[in-house]
């Protein structure tokens, strides 16, 4: 069965997603592919709570803005979603921008939450579709989130995985390194290192990431993108067809 | 609480204000943020609570705005917001990044009379490295942890745009909680709404969790859709193909001015009614 390469992502993500207990996953970042891969694992059957910031109708805090942070604070948070202008192999997110501070070059449009989320969610999944050495470099022009944290800063949680457009990497806190888990189809080792600004390791068992099957598949297109209309109806129209009813 | 003009109100708010705008998922008034524009404004410090957006670009546009403290200036879908870049690049702005829950802390801090709040997270980060005014220190308890302290934000005026004043004065926000923590945490609070209707909303059980009380609330002026472009809870939504059309008008300067020219002040005449 052909898919599109969100529902590829979508279905990568659901699987690291169900690869570790989870019981309450924020969504704050403006890229519905996580949001469809946290509604897929719901669909499987995954008993999950979303917190889904972006909801147009039904926003799940009543306490102001502020309590997203507050309660991923307590740890009630176990999965919240990152991305970055530039990633590096540290796990280095920068959202502040490029050349000097505070990104006189390309100025990106700041670190939102993600200075104190990518410390105190339980882990973090970075998801960024374009996979080149413009964004995936060696070391960021400025750390807006840090990967890793010196001895005496608390922190609960890190990177558990970096899903882009050509692949998915782990990555290793204990020693600050992403190793490859998988390769999208249609690319090989050679292109992956050749479009990655950061050196990283290859796990032994690295193979092509699986298709998605065809229950996933009927899964997105239907039962997922009926939770996904309201809040993402350019995407839903793009990527699966469907059109919000009037 | 008083009723006011939304041009008197903007004439109330002096060169120079620190004022915490929230952004656009979150009642930001943008009507008050036009009549700034109109009556000049200059030298603002704006207050992104915690991010901020449209409101925030446009006033950075018309020159309004000396310095930016915030998490984040988008204009969400519609991309990066064009007159911020423009005037950080061109030496004309001044940011002072923070992180969305940093923003929270500083605010919360001056609402409960304290002069500083610690903060997990932020150590190892460049923008903890960028604001000399946030301190590390080592927990006093005893447990070896570093943390650090932010200081207490006490804005000059909360703007914002809420559905409803009653009688009394208070406004109503449904659960849009951080317009109260900023109006708790600002000098003074001014508030657009849509209306104003009769009766008393602490007297009502379902209204007042999503009331703030008259207390808080220095003046109010009735702008209808004044929260427009963006959305107002379930009054009306996010008028995405406006903020795009801005988006593409306002990347280079003159296409800015015209689009001001029509949509700040080509709509005076509406506004002030």
């Amino acid at each position: 069965m052909s898919y599109r390469s969100e529902e590829l992502l979508a279905v990568c993500i659901a699987r690291l997603i169900r690869a570790v207990p989870t019981s309450h996953i924020a969504v704050g970042a403006a890229s519905p592919i996580p949001a469809a891969a946290c509604w897929l694992c719901v669909k499987q059957g995954v008993p999950l709570r979303l917190s889904l910031l972006h909801k147009r109708t039904g926003n799940p805090f009543t306490d102001g803005s502020r309590e997203l942070f507050d309660l991923t604070g307590q740890g009630r948070v176990d999965l919240f979603f990152l991305g970055g202008g530039e990633i590096d192999g540290q796990a280095n997110l920068n959202l502040i921008g490029t050349g000097d501070w505070p990104g006189m070059e390309v100025r990106f449009p700041g670190s939102f939450g993600s200075a104190f989320m990518y410390f105190m969610a339980g882990r973090t999944i970075l998801f960024r579709e374009e996979h080149s050495p413009r964004v995936l470099v060696d070391r960021v022009a400025h750390i807006s989130a840090p990967g890793v944290s010196e001895p005496g800063v608390y922190r609960r949680g890190h990177a558990q995985a970096l899903v882009t457009g050509r692949c998915v990497f782990h990555f290793h806190p204990d020693r600050g390194r992403f190793s490859l888990a998988s390769i999208h189809a249609g690319e090989t080792l050679e292109s992956i290192r050749a479009m990655t600004g950061f050196d990283f390791d290859v796990a032994d068992d690295v193979g092509e990431t699986p298709a998605p099957t065809e229950e996933e598949l009927a899964l997105l297109r239907g039962a997922v993108c009926d939770e996904m209309l309201e809040t993402y109806p350019d995407f839903c129209a793009r990527v699966f067809g469907r059109q919000r009813a009037a | 609480m008083t009723l006011m003009s939304l041009d008197a109100m903007a004439a109330s708010i002096p060169d120079g204000a620190m004022i915490a705008l929230p952004p656009d998922n979150s009642l930001p008034s943008v009507a008050l943020a036009k009549a700034l524009i109109r009556r000049g404004a200059k030298r603002l410090r704006l207050v992104g609570v915690p991010i901020s957006g449209f409101a925030t670009d446009i006033l950075i546009g018309a020159g309004c705005v000396e310095q930016v403290e915030t998490s984040a200036v988008t204009l969400g879908e519609a991309g990066f917001a064009p007159r911020f870049s423009a005037a950080l690049k061109a030496g004309k702005l001044r940011i002072l990044d923070a992180t969305c829950p940093a923003m929270h802390t500083m605010l919360q801090a001056t609402e409960k009379g304290v002069p500083f709040m610690p903060l997990r997270g932020l150590i190892g980060s460049d923008i903890l490295a960028n604001r000399p005014d946030w301190k590390v220190i080592e927990s006093p308890f005893g447990t070896g942890e570093k943390i650090t302290l932010l200081p207490a934000l006490n804005p000059d005026v909360a703007v914002f745009h809420a559905v409803m004043a009653d009688s009394a004065g208070n406004v109503w926000v449904g659960r849009r909680r951080e317009c109260a923590t900023v109006a708790h945490a600002s000098k003074r609070a001014l508030v657009t709404v849509e209306r104003v209707v009769e009766g008393n909303f602490l007297e009502d059980e379902r209204l007042c969790p999503g009331a703030i009380n008259a207390t808080y609330i220095s003046g109010y002026a009735i702008a209808e859709r004044g929260a427009h472009p963006s959305a107002l809870l379930d009054e009306y939504g996010f008028d995405t193909q406006y903020v795009m059309d801005y988006a593409r008008a306002a990347k280079t300067e003159a296409g800015f001015a015209a689009w001001c020219a029509e949509h700040v002040f080509g709509n005076q005449a509406v506004a002030a009614e």
